[in-house]
């Protein structure tokens, strides 16, 4: 019988220190190293300068802007209505979330955002939270198939074409869905579109498990990302990472919870967070954050007020003909409202001038926007504070110490989307 | 409520430079007279009344009035949930002022950004350059009297420029002060 | 198993020997393993993905391998913005890739700007590199990509190979008869 003996397994920074230790009798140049727009693992056109010492990464210094495309100043020659369709390529792994979130920004401007009809706002919590799952996800496929686990990736595909099916039949799009308009949404659920969601629940939390038992306590997986660019609570609020960055780094702080918005306060979920920082977290708490959206889409489609198939004629649309268009009946028999369709469509929705500010909670972080507005219907200046674009700030920090392998691992945990970032 | 007091106890501080708090839509906004003095009231704001998070620094092009910058700060109160904004206007002759990379790191690519978008300098930042567009170029896009459609440049590593095919189209925005509806040229008379 | 029409080949009637010229040969090779190059840019690359993926399955066309390195892919489908700054790397890459390559413009996008008319955004990718097959949407279907994967599938299956080849060993001066 063999004896017992200790095993010293020293964390990835003692490991790395010894690594540095042996390294520094050897003569050596560093090589920079471009890890370029185009590359399979990062996410989209992000570019990534590294200098190496070997395998050691000495410092990381990421270049974006490959896909900006000017939406700023787009924004300010277009009527808020005309945005929207803007608004779903900036996440465009959400876009249903980004279109709940810029809406509500507009109607925070109009002084709205709380006076919704409350099958509205049923409505759109469920649209955010299947964006959620959604882009959850896919993060999750890609951070895999980086990594190697391409199993994952046609998984958690097969659930993302469930979520095209019902975004397909609530929109009319698969994908860029601009589905929510100033003071309500498009239309309302169809018929059916219930019953389809709640076999989808099933079947997600059923892919979620599979995917969890092939990661989660997976030897190989676990080695890679645990103790992996941990982020301390302090780093996580000084560089403004927001979402389930920050929420893995230990501060319990969502958006939904804390500043609540649509109905999430009659909504019961948790928040999970995590406790070290590392990659290993920010993934656990993204696979939590998904069965967390699966019980919100269950209490909603049992809270929504008018049930699902809306037998009770509860309006979906604010109740004012200068924010919303009008049914067409009306418009084409009654003065006022086709005066009302004639404003909106040419002008606008009329917004009042002042300055808002609004955050919501997108998959990725917070998504804000900053809207200055001088009266009428295109703002004066709108700024998109990306999740994604302050998420990467954090590289620089990050990166040195760790190898080469390491830095698919960490882009993958941060989860960003360049669409979002570059805007 | 939290912020309000916050609003007030910066007023205190810093006497005459902080304007009387303004609420609009349940937020409140404080002007700062001097834009050199921001770095010191956001260290004030971030040690002192508990505003350790930055949430985004925009800027505003005021074009055709004098100060022609507006740069404005978000802050966040994560304990108190609460959030404060600190506008400051910058002249076009200085174009210039302090940076808050001491206060608080996210404010690295923001003010990047800005200066990258609007062309307003940040004093004390260590790597002031263009982050979404290409080293080199010679405009600054977000301000009011650069079209939409581009300029053309000649920057030799990077592909030509053109102007985007909309010249006189629909969506060209005129520089301008006025408000919206008066700069959509569908709602004007044609010339 | 008798099937109701004989479609393509079968090997009952005509046995295990086929006799056919050789650029029919070698364009039937070449047109059923056109590998993509994804230049996934933007949110057509998630549509692309989905092209990839078990729905759509772009494999069973032939183009399994999405191969992310220029000189071992055929098609370029540019899925995406082109934005100035990215649009010279575009070029570099469709440079890197070996003759012959062709180029999928997927998406508004790529093939004219899209909706994106501003100073950032090259119109068209087709102003620097050339493109066999524009398809349009925002994002397209993941059906009308595979449609102009076999739009470029038939333009290939015409192609006179062979006389091509003598071309360029007439022009490089080889002693090819």
């Amino acid at each position: 019988m063999a004896a017992v003996q200790d095993i010293e397994i020293p964390d990835s920074a003692a490991r790395n220190a010894l690594a540095v230790d042996e390294l520094q009798d050897m003569q050596g140049e560093k090589m920079v190293l471009n890890m370029g727009p185009s590359h399979p693992a990062t996410h989209g056109v992000l570019r990534i300068v590294l200098e190496l010492d070997g395998e050691l990464i000495t410092k990381a210094e990421p270049d974006v802007g490959y896909l900006h495309r000017g939406d700023e100043k787009i924004a300010e020659s277009m009527t808020y209505t005309q945005f929207i369709p803007y608004t779903d390529r900036l996440d465009y792994l959400a876009p249903l979330a980004n279109n709940v979130a810029y809406t509500l920004a507009v109607e925070k401007l109009l002084g709205i955002h709380d006076k919704l009809p409350p099958r509205c706002q049923y409505i759109r919590v469920m649209c955010a939270e299947l964006a959620r799952i959604s882009a959850h996800l896919l993060g999750l496929g890609a951070f895999a198939m980086d990594m190697g686990a391409v199993t994952v990736f046609l998984l958690i595909f097969t659930e993302r074409e469930k979520v095209y099916n019902l975004a397909e039949s609530l929109t009319g799009a698969r994908f860029t869905t601009s589905y929510t308009r100033i003071g309500g949404v498009m239309r309302d659920l169809p018929p059916g579109w219930a019953d389809q969601c709640r076999k989808f629940l099933e079947e997600v939390v059923i892919t979620i498990n599979e995917v969890e038992t092939l990661l989660t306590r997976n030897r190989i997986w676990v080695d890679r990302i645990r103790d992996l660019a941990v982020i301390s609570k302090a780093d996580a609020i000084s560089y403004g990472l927001s979402g389930p960055n920050l929420r893995g780094s230990g501060i319990e702080y969502d958006l939904r919870r804390n500043q609540p918005y649509l109905c999430y306060k009659d909504l019961d979920f948790d928040i999970p967070t995590g406790s070290t920082g590392d990659c290993y977290d920010r993934y656990l708490v993204r696979m939590e954050e998904m069965r967390q959206s699966v019980r919100i889409i269950h209490q909603c489609l049992e809270k929504i007020p008018g049930g699902a198939d809306n037998l009770s004629n509860e309006p979906v649309n604010v109740d004012d003909g200068k924010i919303i268009l009008p049914p067409k009946e009306k418009v084409m028999t009654r003065m006022e409202e086709l005066i009302h369709q004639f404003m909106l469509v040419t002008e606008g929705v009329n917004c009042p001038p002042g300055e808002i500010y609004f955050g919501h909670e997108n998959p990725k972080g917070e998504l804000g926007f900053y809207i200055n507005s001088k009266g009428g219907g295109t703002p004066y200046r709108m700024k998109i504070r990306a999740p994604s674009f302050v998420n990467l700030s954090i590289i620089p920090k990050i990166f040195p110490g760790c190898m080469l392998s390491d830095t698919v691992a960490i882009l993958g945990s941060l989860d960003f989307v360049m669409g979002e970032c570059d805007r | 409520m939290f912020t309000l007091d916050s609003a007030h106890q910066l007023k205190a501080k810093f006497g005459d430079l902080i304007s009387e708090p303004a609420e609009f839509r349940g937020e409140i906004t404080v002007k700062l007279a001097d834009a050199e003095q921001i770095a010191e009231v956001c260290g004030f704001a971030k040690m002192k009344l508990g505003f350790e998070y930055l949430v985004d620094i925009s800027s505003v092009d005021n074009y055709g009035e004098d100060p022609r910058w507006t740069v404005v700060y978000d802050l966040r109160n994560l304990t108190n949930n609460a959030e404060l904004r600190i506008k400051t206007d910058v002249s076009e002759e200085k174009s210039e002022l302090p940076s808050v990379l001491g206060v608080w790191a996210t404010s690295n690519w923001h003010e990047r950004e800005i200066y990258d978008m609007m062309g307003i300098r940040f004093r004390g930042h260590p790597d002031l350059r263009r982050i979404l567009m290409w080293e080199g170029y010679p405009y600054f896009p977000l301000r009011k009297d650069f079209p939409l459609a581009g300029k053309p440049t000649n920057v030799p590593e990077v592909a030509f420029t053109e102007i985007s095919p909309m010249e006189g189209g629909p969506f060209v925005t005129l520089p301008s002060s006025g408000d919206a509806v008066s700069r959509e040229p569908r709602v004007r008379n044609p010339e | 198993m008798q099937t109701q029409s004989e479609i393509g080949y079968n090997s009952k009637i005509e046995g295990d020997v086929v006799i056919t010229r050789i650029d029919a040969a070698l364009a039937w090779f070449q047109k059923n393993s056109v590998w993509p190059m994804p230049m996934g840019l933007a949110c057509c690359g998630i549509e692309l993905m989905a092209v990839g993926a078990s729905r759509f399955d772009i494999s069973r066309f032939g183009s399994e391998v999405m191969r992310f390195s220029p000189r071992q892919s055929d098609c370029m489908i540019v899925a995406g913005t082109v934005t100035y700054k990215m649009a010279g790397f575009v070029k570099r890459i469709y440079d890197q890739m070996l003759a012959p390559k062709w180029v999928i413009a997927m998406g508004a996008c790529a093939s004219t700007g899209g909706m994106y008319r501003s100073y950032a955004v090259l119109q068209g990718v087709d102003h620097i590199i050339p493109v066999d097959v524009y398809v349009s949407g925002c994002p397209p279907r993941p059906e009308a990509v595979l449609d102009a994967l076999i739009k470029i599938q038939n333009q290939i299956g015409k192609e006179p190979i062979l006389s091509k080849l003598n071309l360029v060993a007439k022009l490089t001066g080889s002693s090819k008869s």
